[in-house]
């Protein structure tokens, strides 16, 4: 099976080169997926099904065309490579454009642990209990979470291949699982929900189905009754599920893509200092285990660590093939792409190092305050670091979580927020492939009544 | 055309005595009914940056979904094959979720009536020169807009989606959708100053001949390189709870996330929406009616049948203020009673259908749109909005302004930088106190996301006034 998908992709390259292009790269997908929810203690939906799709691009000199298909016969893909080459004629050249270097190819060695057979082997019928558990574990937390969304269990496996006319040929297997509650909590005219959830590489690692249902109720339980409080500028304490949107807003500003077109507020701060001295961020695709590892980028390029934001100080930019031509720099194996086209930058596990602070701590140093345990709208300007966004959470009174707020907005700008933080926890968990530990932000402006 | 000149019928041979054996064979462990949707997409995208066309890709992907309910539980499986052994394999699989002796198909399938609200594109559209044309003239007019836009990006994408929908009931529809889009970015600076961004873009239901009329990629360049010059001389947003004038077009976000995802039918079937139990209620001024309607020609939410195989409809949602009805997948309107809405929908054969929107707006009113701002002493009026969001089960929202001016004695001054502004479903359009004779649709860009699955929407709304809403500003 591994080599049959990366022999499909070296086909198509193949195939590319006798048909006119100068380089090729293909890629080869397939998935399987599976989920079920359990809605008040009924299996209310179970799917369950597989795909594949292959993706070319190739190259004419200096100019690129691309093309994807799902209908994996030999006509099909050759009907794909027509395609590609046909719009390899039309497009216009680019000087930076072209394949990684041949010395910048490869691949990691050693186990990084993306695939567990247990993922596959789990029948459906232990999908559906873990899913009950989750659900009735909320339910039976407190008697005003009578309603509920639902628990879901879903798994994923996946492969994928990539070849290029520079001679690199790999494939890597994944799998994934999670399980989520979604619980409604009401008291009176008061109707809020949360959610929790677990995943991981393998079943053996998710956490236990009643803890992940109890989460979910506490936090949809702690949003009852909630307020809205009056404008004013406040200290503001990310709870590490809030503060981890932080950290990918970062990273869209220190993305290649952003960089070159100066469309980021990190352009040309190379070296500079951009963040409080606590604040130190990584990039590292090299995690066994973890979401954001992988044996190579999308582009054929092995992963690796890269420090970005060192005790405060911009070090790096997260960059692939082109942006790092186009910048003048050297690739950090961010090359992301789903099956065609040119590569954007992605993240490999992407965070904000721990620091000393016990969060309880963090919470306790805030006379007046807000703690954020939501964030909602799409108010974030990448080119001016611009933040503006709903929130809901708990406001802090003399250092305690006193009750629940929400019909609110927190504003400010994202270079001056990041050298705002005061400090970061010592709660760092991965629970996708970005992550951060809780922060506190000296002040930001909530704004409500 | 009849089925046989269908296009799954001509390219893949599919007859409907293929079908029908299908669904018996979904029915086959029982289950109250079973759908099949096949559907063929194919997409192409060419992109131009820094002035050079960069990128162009095309393709295709083809599948088919099947889906048996059995009383409130669905069992859905797909397959990127139309070999009858693998669809068969996926009927039986969706099967699972059904315990019973097998139930046998009585009717026969039946044709059922067609529309035609878009041209059915067939082949391969548009030539490839033209559609490089089009991304050209957009970077071209972005930067001929003014000697300060510095950076363009641009892209022109089409698709033509064919679906067939097959139903155990005996319904079989078939559809051809096309769609087109073109986006423009553009980037301002000032003398070496900090850069500030704009961004325009529209399409519809439609071919390329969609920009050969009065919306040129020229309008939607010069819209999307004055919304950055705007921009270089925007102040800090203010804070705070006032009074905000909605421009017409595609401030209709409001409606879609402040109502919109609250009144989808499953939300409220399963009593989690904030408008659960409260048709009949007033939820908005006696000036608001908000509709949902599939059927405008050319429009990018609008669909000849929805995902379903039911025909798609005019739907009110809000009658002068009062809560009229939800919006119907057929799952929930099976479960409640309820008659269909035609509004079950779902992003690809991969996903099973439920309740989503099409074009959601506000009907026109009557005022002046200059009075209802000459009647604001103080306030902010928003002309554009980046994306939104809803939390259905508290009813709060957001939205975020990405163009807005200050309202000072019934004038607007200065403009002001981005700002999201909050407020919650059943409570904001309580406060419409002016609703303008200048309703307008959106220039079709909109994508709502629900539960993973994204698919094309419009909005629109015409000048209104609101009486309090949060601002998230960092001003005074």
């Amino acid at each position: 099976m591994k080599e049959a998908l990366e022999e499909m992709a070296q086909a198509v390259v193949r195939k590319a080169l006798r048909g006119g292009a100068s380089d090729a790269e293909c890629t080869v997908l397939d998935r399987t997926e599976f989920s079920t929810t359990v809605r008040m203690r009924e299996v209310e939906n179970l799917k369950e099904a597989g795909s594949r799709a292959a993706g070319v691009r190739v190259l004419k000199g200096k100019r690129s065309g691309s093309a994807y298909t799902s209908d994996l016969t030999a006509e099909g893909l050759d009907r794909m490579v027509d395609a590609a080459l046909q719009l390899a004629e039309v497009t216009g050249e680019d000087p930076f454009a072209g394949l990684p270097e041949t010395e910048e190819l490869g691949s990691l060695k050693g186990a990084l642990n993306l695939y567990h057979p247990d993922v596959e082997e789990m029948q459906a019928e232990e999908k559906i209990r873990r899913a009950r558990e989750a659900e009735e574990a909320a339910f039976a937390y407190d008697p005003r979470i009578g309603n509920s969304e639902g628990a879901t269990f879903s798994s994923t496996l996946g492969r994928r291949a990539f070849a290029n006319s520079r001679g690199f040929a790999g494939s890597y297997r994944t799998s994934s699982c999670s399980l989520s509650a979604l619980p409604v909590a009401r008291e009176g005219e008061s109707m809020e929900r949360d959610y929790w959830f677990t995943a991981a590489r393998s079943a053996a690692e998710l956490e236990p189905a009643e803890l992940v249902g109890r989460i979910a109720a506490q936090r949809a339980l702690r949003r009852l009754h909630r307020r809205k409080v009056r404008t004013q500028t406040v200290p503001v304490v990310f709870e590490p599920w809030a503060a981890r949107s932080l950290v990918g807003h970062l990273f869209d500003a220190v993305s290649g893509d952003a960089v070159y077109r100066k469309a980021s507020f990190l352009a040309g701060k190379l070296g500079e200092k951009v963040a409080s001295d606590s604040f130190t961020v990584v990039d590292d695709a090299t995690i066994p285990g973890l979401f954001g590892t992988s044996p190579f980028d999308d582009e054929g390029t092995p992963s690796r660590r890269t420090v970005v934001v060192e005790n405060g100080v911009l070090k790096n930019y997260l960059l692939n093939t082109y942006t790092a031509r186009k910048l003048g720099l050297r690739t950090t194996g961010c090359a992301s792409r789903g099956v065609t086209g040119n590569t954007s930058v992605g993240h490999g596990n992407f965070y904000l190092e721990k620091g000393a602070a016990k969060p309880a701590d963090i919470i306790k140093s805030v006379p007046s305050g807000l703690y954020v345990t939501e964030l909602m709208g799409f108010g974030v300007n990448n080119v001016t670091g611009d933040y503006s966004r709903g929130a809901a959470g708990l406001w802090i009174e003399n250092g305690e979580l006193a009750y629940p707020v929400s019909e609110i907005t927190i504003a400010g700008n994202l270079l001056r927020m990041f050298q705002d933080i005061e400090q970061v926890g010592d709660d760092l968990e991965f629970r996708g492939s970005a992550a951060s530990p809780t922060i506190l932000i000296r002040e930001m402006t909530v704004s409500g009544q | 055309m009849g089925f046989h000149g269908s296009f799954f019928a001509r390219k893949f041979g599919i007859t409907e005595r293929d079908l029908e054996a299908y669904l018996s064979e979904a029915l086959g462990s029982g289950g109250d009914y079973a759908d099949l949707y096949f559907e063929y997409l194919a997409t192409s995208m060419v992109g131009i940056d820094e002035a050079i066309v960069k990128s162009a890709t095309q393709g295709v992907s083809l599948g088919v979904g099947v889906r048996v309910i059995s009383g409130e539980r669905t069992g859905y499986a797909y397959c990127d094959d139309l070999a009858p052994e693998k669809i068969r394999k996926a009927a039986r699989t969706a099967a699972c979720i059904a315990a019973g002796p097998s139930r046998v198909l009585k009717t026969g399938l039946r044709e059922e009536v067609r529309r035609d609200l878009y041209p059915v594109v067939d082949g391969d559209g548009a030539g490839l020169a033209e559609r490089i044309e089009l991304v050209k003239r957009a970077d071209a007019a972005a930067r001929a807009f003014d000697r300060r836009i510095f950076q363009v990006q641009s892209a022109y994408a089409d698709s033509v989606r064919h679906i067939l929908v097959a139903t155990s009931d005996g319904a079989l529809n078939f559809d051809a959708q096309p769609m087109v889009r073109l986006n423009v970015f553009a980037l301002a600076r000032e003398d070496g100053g900090a850069p500030q961004r704009g961004y325009s873009g529209g399409g519809g239901r439609s071919g390329i001949e969609f920009f050969q009329g009065e919306k040129t990629p020229e309008y939607f360049a010069a819209e999307a390189a004055r919304q950055a010059i705007v921009q270089l001389s925007a102040e800090p947003a203010p804070a705070g709870e006032m009074t905000v004038v909605l421009g017409p077009g595609w401030p209709g976000i409001l409606l879609h996330e402040a109502v919109g995802h609250g009144l989808e039918a499953d939300f409220n079937r399963k009593r989690v929406s904030a408008f659960s139990d409260r048709v009949g209620e007033r939820v908005a001024s006696p000036l608001v009616t908000v509709v949902d309607d599939g059927t405008l020609r050319n429009r990018r939410g609008s669909l000849n049948v929805d995902d379903e195989g039911f025909p798609t409809q005019r739907n009110v949602l809000i009658e002068n203020g009062i809560l009229r009805g939800y919006m119907q997948d057929r799952l929930s309107s099976r479960l409640t009673g309820a008659a269909p809405t035609g509004s079950g929908r779902r992003e690809s054969y991969q996903h099973f259908p439920m309740p989503r929107m099409t074009n959601t707006f506000m009907l026109a009113g009557e005022s002046d749109p200059e009075e209802i701002i000459g009647s604001v002493s103080k306030g902010l009026y928003c002309s554009m909005f980046g994306g939104g969001q809803v939390d259905i089960t508290s009813g709060n929202f957001v939205f975020s302004a990405t163009e807005s001016y200050l309202i000072e004695d019934g004038k607007l001054t200065r403009p002001v930088r981005g700002a999201s502004l909050i407020g919650n479903g059943p409570e904001t359009l309580k406060y419409v106190s002016m609703v303008g004779s200048d309703l307008r649709l959106d220039e079709g860009v909109g994508i709502c996301g629900k539960e993973g699955q994204s698919v094309p929407v419009g909005v629109g709304i015409p000048t209104i006034k609101l009486d309090r809403v949060t601002v998230g500003g960092t001003g005074r």
